[in-house]
């Protein structure tokens, strides 16, 4: 989470790195050498792959610099964990091991050919197998000849740092539907095409007259083929309409099976009676059209939830575990009470527990969306979910998992995620009427045509049935959804489910996390009081602090000049006192300095008021003895939330603010987003986030957006759950969209492209609904007959494929670059 | 014409096969990942390796 800003001096683009091409600071260059390297991860993963003979790598990469090798004081000691492996990793012949590990940085052709050559470069490795677009690799090793860990450090030092894969079992049970739904796709589109070819000789015979024989020898041989479509095929669709009746709903596959059944079953007993028309091309096209368009549907859903599963698998899921002095990696489902844990700067707290050793501050915005970090020492409470920021601490573990305060919440989260009810989507809704419509006019038409032509009565009737199969009515939503998501995941919207779109679309009430949704989530310095003169000295003392107000003091006041003489004496948590070219200065909270200086001047006591008033943590410089300047610090507003927020207004929908901070704090945002303030609620916690969501339920769609851990309760329980990217593992989850890019800056183009994607589904609806006006007319006229089926039923489908492709919903990733 | 009694059910079996086979496949996973394998192949070649 924390960045880092890698700035290169112009004067430093000579030679560029043998490695990764970046340019080499001078302060790396070595004179006369052959090959330059930027950072020591480089000249290793160069001499790694020269030592192999591994040179080609640099001609096959494209163009873009490798990720410069990560620092390599990770073990992956982890891995090698007996109940880790147990529910990772499968047995292979010959007593290997193989299991699949999420790589960092792939993403050429190179990546590809170094990460499979992997069983060259650590004997014991048998096989590695790089599946690119899901950034996965498949690694089969013998565990009596290498550890997993040594796999995973050779690949980190390569510069792909591994995770383990989240949700294994999962994405197995998918992969194998996956496979299944496709095998299925297979047949049915076969037997289409050769129904379809039998079909065009029964058209013939139709208009020029076809010998008796060879019309039954056509019809029996259409009957054979559309058999195994019918049932392996179209049994997707007659076990989900009979599972929607027996849970007394309706849904889209209903009328779907109705159609099918109706149209094989009159062809069977027009194929035995020997007269009379037969639709098996008609239904067969149908099933191979419908079940295209399902996988379709579900292919972009799951890349969206695989997507999310990968983030997810970035986040630590190892401690520190010390044991007499020394560090081991083990699993975080590990860790019991009383075992002691390092925690370095930069990494999140493992557990609850309380600080052995060391001083540092935390960062508590995730856990509890309080923007103003703590400073802890020896003895206080640390929780699981914070960030610990400045230094390295000694925690006992008091509780683990399911006791800790995340723990607790993520109990919450599973509890409404399942409890919310699905919506039907509008085209399950339209089903039931539907079905009713098209059963009473076949109805109709028997009646009719009994009084007209009781021999075709029957015929007529059972090809109105098949005519206005919702093929096209079927396809309208999973295609219109499906191509949206496509887009919008183009567009940096990771939308879970089809169902979002639509719940997305009236509007409602808008709760908002503050910290990292509405603001940047760290400190800055907002305002200054007072001498600006003292300005360098103040950079130059707090230069040496890492204390998260420090660093904003130090980046808002810009790198000091090297002072000439400095002499530092930090007091942990309160403040710095230091001498800076003579002057004597104290720099911190109102109460340290003011027991150091003594009182605290009128005009400045008014300020650190003023600042206070406004949600700003005041910070006062004195020099020499005298109350100078007051700083005040807060966690800005993003730049573009107060426009995004406008947006979102005008469409229609109600935006709040839930802060765990202060609630002054949520006041001033508020103020400056123009909300009321009675819709600026502050010092919630994460239960009066989730109350609050559940509150605003009874006035319509709910949508939560948030990044922290505080939040995922409430992003279950909302209707629609939107997290932003930057925050913890449990919003990502918890949530129905996630939006790769932090902040709340592109919300509003979320909810107009699911307007774009829902008008879109609705043009389709109608589209269909007219080609099926078309169908009936002539159904009842009975001028009906198979070969006109046979060209209005593709001709209606590939209207709804070319208007749901052709659509912009979601803006694509050019307009992205154009935006600030 | 008689002969398509005989025509069409052979016809029929080729297409069987072509059925199978895709099946297979698609059981096999050999349609999980259609990205890669184009690349991989692309590596073969070269083995084994030239010094310039």
């Amino acid at each position: 989470m924390a960045s880092t800003e890698v700035v290169v001096p112009a004067s430093a683009v000579r030679a560029p790195c043998a490695h990764c091409g970046l340019p080499v600071p001078p302060a790396a260059a070595v004179a006369g050498a052959a090959h330059q390297f930027c950072c020591e991860g480089c000249r290793a993963v160069w001499a790694i792959l020269h030592e192999h003979g591994l040179e080609r790598y640099y001609a096959l990469r494209e163009g873009a610099a490798p990720a410069p090798a990560a620092p390599a004081d990770r073990l992956y000691g982890e891995l090698d964990d007996p109940a880790f492996q147990a529910r990772t990793c499968r047995p292979e012949p010959g007593g290997r091991l193989s299991t699949e590990l999420y790589l960092e940085g792939v993403h050429c052709s190179a990546c590809v050919w170094l990460v499979e050559k992997l069983p060259g470069l650590v004997p014991g490795v048998a096989e590695t197998r790089l599946d690119l677009p899901r950034s996965q690799v498949r690694v089969v090793w013998d565990p009596r000849a290498v550890p997993l860990s040594a796999i995973a450090r050779r690949l980190a030092a390569l510069g792909y740092t591994p995770h383990p894969c989240r949700g294994l079992a999962g994405q197995a049970a998918r992969r194998r539907e996956d496979r299944a739904m496709l095998a299925r796709i297979g047949l049915a589109g076969a037997v289409a095409a050769n129904v379809m070819a039998i079909a065009f000789a029964l058209y013939g015979g139709m208009l020029d007259g076809m010998e008796p024989e060879f019309a039954a020898f056509f019809r029996w041989a259409s009957l054979l083929l559309t058999v195994p479509s019918l049932v392996w095929g179209g049994g997707v669709f007659f076990r989900s309409a009979f599972a929607a009746l027996r849970a007394g709903t309706l849904g889209m596959d209903l009328p779907i099976s109705i159609g099918l059944l109706a149209g094989f079953a009159h062809g069977v007993v027009n194929t035995v009676r020997g007269t009379g028309e037969v639709y098996f091309d008609s239904v067969t096209v149908l099933i191979f059209l419908l079940l295209s368009g399902r996988y379709l549907q579900r292919r972009q859903q799951r890349a969206a939830g695989e997507a999310t599963e990968l983030v997810a698998s970035l986040y630590p899921t190892s401690a520190r575990l010390l044991e007499s002095g020394r560090v081991r990696e083990v699993p975080l489902e590990t860790l019991v009470p009383g075992v002691v844990v390092e925690v370095r700067a930069g990494d999140l707290v493992p557990a609850d527990g309380v600080i052995l050793a060391g001083r540092s501050t935390v960062d508590l915005s995730l856990l509890s969306g309080e923007s103003a970090p703590q400073s802890v020492a020896e003895g206080a409470r640390v929780h699981a979910g914070t960030l610990n920021v400045s230094s390295r601490i000694e925690v006992r573990v008091e509780r683990t998992g399911e006791d800790t305060r995340v723990g607790r919440l993520m109990r919450l989260v599973d509890e409404h995620a399942r409890r919310r009810a699905p919506i039907a989507q509008l085209a399950d809704r339209i089903s039931g009427p539907f079905v009713a419509v098209v059963l009473a006019l076949a109805g109709v038409t028997f009646a009719l045509w009994a009084r007209l032509d009781p021999s075709r009565a029957l015929d007529h009737a059972a090809a109105l049935l098949i005519v206005t199969c919702p093929c096209a009515l079927g396809l309208a939503t999973p295609l219109g959804v499906s191509a949206a998501i496509g887009q919008a995941a183009r567009a940096g919207f990771l939308i879970k489910g089809g169902d979002v779109l639509e719940k997305l679309t009236r509007p409602g009430r808008m709760w908002l996390d503050k910290t990292g949704t509405l603001t940047e989530g760290r400190a800055a310095l907002l305002r200054w009081l007072g001498d600006p003169a003292v300005k360098p000295r103040v950079a130059a003392a707090e230069a040496h602090s890492s204390h998260p107000l420090a660093r904003a003091l130090v980046r808002a006041l810009g790198a000091p000049a090297p002072a000439a003489r400095l002499a530092i004496e930090e007091t942990h948590g309160g403040g710095i006192e230091a001498t800076v070219d003579g002057h004597r200065l104290v720099v911190g909270s109102a109460d340290f300095v003011a027991a150091r200086t003594g009182a605290v001047p009128a005009a400045m006591a008014a300020g650190v008021g003023e600042l206070a008033g406004d949600g700003l943590t005041p910070v006062l410089v004195a020099e020499d003895g005298r109350v100078s300047a007051v700083a005040g610090l807060g966690d800005p507003l993003r730049a573009d939330a107060e426009a995004a927020l406008a947006r979102v207004r005008a469409l229609g929908w109600r935006p709040g603010v839930l802060s765990g901070d202060d609630a002054r704090i949520a006041q001033a945002v508020g103020r400056r987003l123009g909300l009321a303030a009675a819709d600026c609620r502050g010092g919630v916690t994460p239960e009066d986030k989730l109350r609050a969501v559940l509150e605003s339920a009874g006035e319509g769609p709910v949508v939560m957006i948030g990044d922290g851990v505080n939040d995922a309760a409430a992003l279950a329980a909302a209707t629609v759950g939107v997290a932003v990217a930057g925050g913890a593992e449990a919003a990502l989850t918890a949530a129905d969209v996630f939006v790769i890019r932090p902040g709340v800056g592109r919300i509003a183009e979320l909810l107009e492209g699911s307007r774009r994607a829902m008008r879109v589904v609705r043009r389709n609806l109608l589209f269909s609904l007219g080609y099926n006006v078309i169908g009936v007319t002539l159904a009842m006229t009975g001028v009906l007959n198979p070969l006109v089926a046979a060209v209005l039923m593709p001709l209606s489908s590939l209207t709804v494929i070319v208007s749901s492709y052709r659509a912009r919903t979601f803006a694509p990733g050019a307009r992205e670059g154009g935006r600030p | 014409m008689s002969v398509l009694f005989v025509l069409l059910p052979v016809a029929l079996l080729f297409a069987a096969v072509a059925v199978g086979v895709f099946v297979w496949a698609a059981r096999a996973g050999q349609f999980d990942d259609l990205e890669t394998p184009g690349i991989r192949i692309l590596h073969d070649d070269d083995e084994p390796r030239r010094k310039p």
